[in-house]
């Protein structure tokens, strides 16, 4: 029977990421007209923050994506 | 106690914090079928590479007792918290993957009483055994309780559902994976630590104008207090916040408190003997070691960067009044202050993961422990390897549920980190001593072993009674009546490291010691190591030790 292989970490780290960048990113531009009232929002974190998340996010998920062989 | 909750989710953050449940559970459910045997469900198939492990093995102590007690310890005490992260944490890191990791890893076993248990046979293995399995439970349970209060008084969440929600979910992703998924889990949980904490410190320092900005702000705040010198306050007990003298430092944390944890403490070392290889085991707590060495910039700098810049004072837990927050809510107290929707979801996530971390650490080193040291030896000894690793996944949900018990006994203590301390030094400490006697002496009998470890821990529980029947016993424990608690913990690990020590070696000289055979693996001169080929510098773990060994250095001097 053929072994199933085990997908590395680093892709499901990759993925989580990717995900939670896409959301914050959004959420970033979405209130860029009337950020929160935390310190320091004029800032804008959420998209610099989320752009972050989503460009380490697609690293990992493209380097160790599962490959047929 | 403060009734008014300092932030309210939106439904994006809800949403990021529903998506990491379901990411855990996932990843628990997809590694099921590769942890069959109980080589896979207990070590992981040692299949880890050094990162992996690594990771992993930094992640499992970044529980969120870690995190938002030592966040609070900073603005109680200042910038001397950070010994527990560097002279508390760094020399010992180095020393297990250059000099212990090699006996553990050859001797192929499966667990720090394991190890005991071949070198000095089944009375100090059992007896290691069973001090581990309560420690490690009854950590668990102040880490759920540290959680849960935290989560009622930052988001208003009530403490049972916490406790419960949080805890069924590491349990059931730990007893379908075991090793693997508390591994795989605590590589994701160490990258949403960092991205959701680490925005506190650049805000921080952005408000404040950098470091000596923040500095200023704290002398401004609080006139006449040092908490920003890491060392040159530590020549008198009364100098500094803590009550602490070096010598507490060095001899009590560096060279007792923290070997004992970091080289036998089986929570962290469970994650290493995964390893895929010796070399691997050895550079996976090197590797660790470079990224603690960092995590002060979220845990340590937002402390201080609480005391310059949140309007109100923080106090002690016992003696809170309305209004006020404790010292263990500055860093969600930074969160709000910070980060608006998704962001702060990030930021609660991470402290979420910090405790699921921790969590899946104790109840995975608990399962082991139980089902290979005290079950199998003791109470079923021959049973096929199907039996042990569904032993291990029932063992995972029943230590959730004491550590459920433990988490509410917890409740009753007043001071959570003291009561922490205390149980390193209890069962901790002692263990060191006797460990590396072991490891590099071949003339330590298995009586020397047995009766050093049992003197070290009770003369420890010994020392803590007498202090709490006889205060004044306190200035010849701690040297001085002015040591406060951290110290006194500090000096009563050293004096019971130093006591098992007299004892094992004492008792090592008139018993007999085990004969060359059967020391075989387990001894320094009597080990045979695999030749490790390592064609360059960069590919030896000496080097990479030293290197962080200077880095500690030149973090001391900046500090100083």
């Amino acid at each position: 029977m053929k072994k199933e292989i085990l997908l590395p970490v680093w892709f499901f780290v990759g993925l989580l990421l990717g995900v939670y960048g896409i959301l914050i990113f959004a959420s970033g531009l979405a209130e860029w007209s009337s950020p929160p009232h935390t310190v320091l929002a004029e800032l804008h974190a959420p998209v610099w923050w989320g752009a972050l998340l989503t460009v380490v996010g697609a690293v990992y998920t493209i380097a160790f994506r599962p490959r047929g062989r | 106690m403060n009734t008014g909750h300092i932030a309210t989710l939106t439904t994006l953050d809800m949403a990021i914090i529903a998506i990491y449940f379901l990411s855990v559970l996932g990843i628990g459910f997809y590694l099921k079928k590769f942890a069959k045997s109980g080589e896979d469900f207990f070590l992981a198939g040692r299949e880890m590479t050094a990162w992996v492990a690594g990771l992993a093995f930094l992640s499992a102590n970044l529980g969120s007792l870690e995190l938002l007690g030592w966040a609070g310890s900073s603005y109680q005490y200042g910038i001397l918290a950070v010994h527990w992260y560097w002279i508390g944490a760094i020399p010992a890191m180095v020393f297990l993957g250059v000099v212990m990791m090699p006996f553990y890893y050859i001797s192929k076993t499966h667990s720090v009483p394991g190890y005991l248990q071949l070198r000095y046979g089944r009375a100090a293995s059992g007896l290691s055994a069973i001090s581990f399995a309560a420690m490690t439970v009854l950590m668990s349970g102040i880490n759920m309780y540290a959680m849960a209060v935290v989560m009622k008084t930052v988001l208003g969440w009530d403490i049972d559902f916490s406790i419960w929600v949080s805890s069924i979910t590491v349990g059931l992703y730990v007893a379908a994976g075991g090793l693997y998924s508390a591994i795989f889990n605590e590589v994701l949980q160490f990258f949403l630590i960092w991205f959701g904490a680490l925005l506190i410190p650049i805000f921080g320092l952005i408000e404040t104008g950098g470091w000596s900005g923040m500095v200023a702000r704290i002398q401004k705040n609080f006139p006449g207090q040092d908490y920003t010198h890491a060392w040159s306050t530590l020549g008198h007990f009364q100098d500094n916040p803590m009550g602490m003298h070096w010598t507490g430092i060095v001899f009590g944390l560096g060279a007792i408190i923290s070997m004992g944890y970091w080289t036998t403490d089986f929570l962290v070392v469970q994650r290493v003997l995964a390893a895929k290889d010796l070399r691997s085991a050895r550079m996976a707590p090197i590797i660790g070691a470079f990224f603690k060495m960092l995590v002060p910039l979220i845990v340590i700098l937002p402390g201080l960067l609480g005391l310059a810049v949140l309007p109100e004072h923080l106090f002690p837990e016992s003696g809170l009044q309305a209004g006020q927050h404790s010292y263990n809510e500055v860093l969600p107290l930074m969160l709000a202050r910070y980060l608006g929707p998704g962001l702060l979801g990030l930021g609660v996530t991470a402290l979420v993961a910090g405790f699921m971390a921790g969590m899946a650490g104790n109840v995975s080193a608990f399962a082991t422990v139980w089902t290979y040291d005290i079950y199998r030896p003791f109470l079923r000894k021959r049973a096929p390897d199907a039996h042990y690793v569904s032993m291990g996944r029932w063992c995972t949900l029943i230590g959730l549920v004491i550590s459920i018990g433990t988490a509410y006994l917890a409740m009753s203590f007043a001071s959570i980190m003291d009561y922490v301390q205390a149980l390193f030094s209890f069962f901790i400490a002692p263990l060191f001593g006797t460990v590396l006697l072991g490891m590099l002496w071949k003339r330590i009998t298995p009586a020397g072993g047995f009766w050093g470890l049992l003197a070290g821990t009770a003369s420890s529980i010994a020392m803590f009674v007498m202090v709490k029947l006889y205060p004044s016993m306190l200035s010849v424990i701690a040297l001085s009546p002015n040591a406060k608690a951290l110290a006194e913990d500090m000096y009563r690990a050293l004096w019971s490291s130093v006591i098992g020590v007299a004892v094992t070696i004492g008792v090592s000289m008139v018993t007999k010691p085990k004969t060359h055979a059967e020391l075989e693996g387990l001894v320094y001169g009597i080990a045979h190591w695999p030749r490790e080929r390592h064609p360059t510098l960069f590919g030896k773990p000496v080097f990479w030790g030293s290197l962080a060994m200077a880095m500690l250095l030149i973090l001391q001097w900046i500090f100083w």
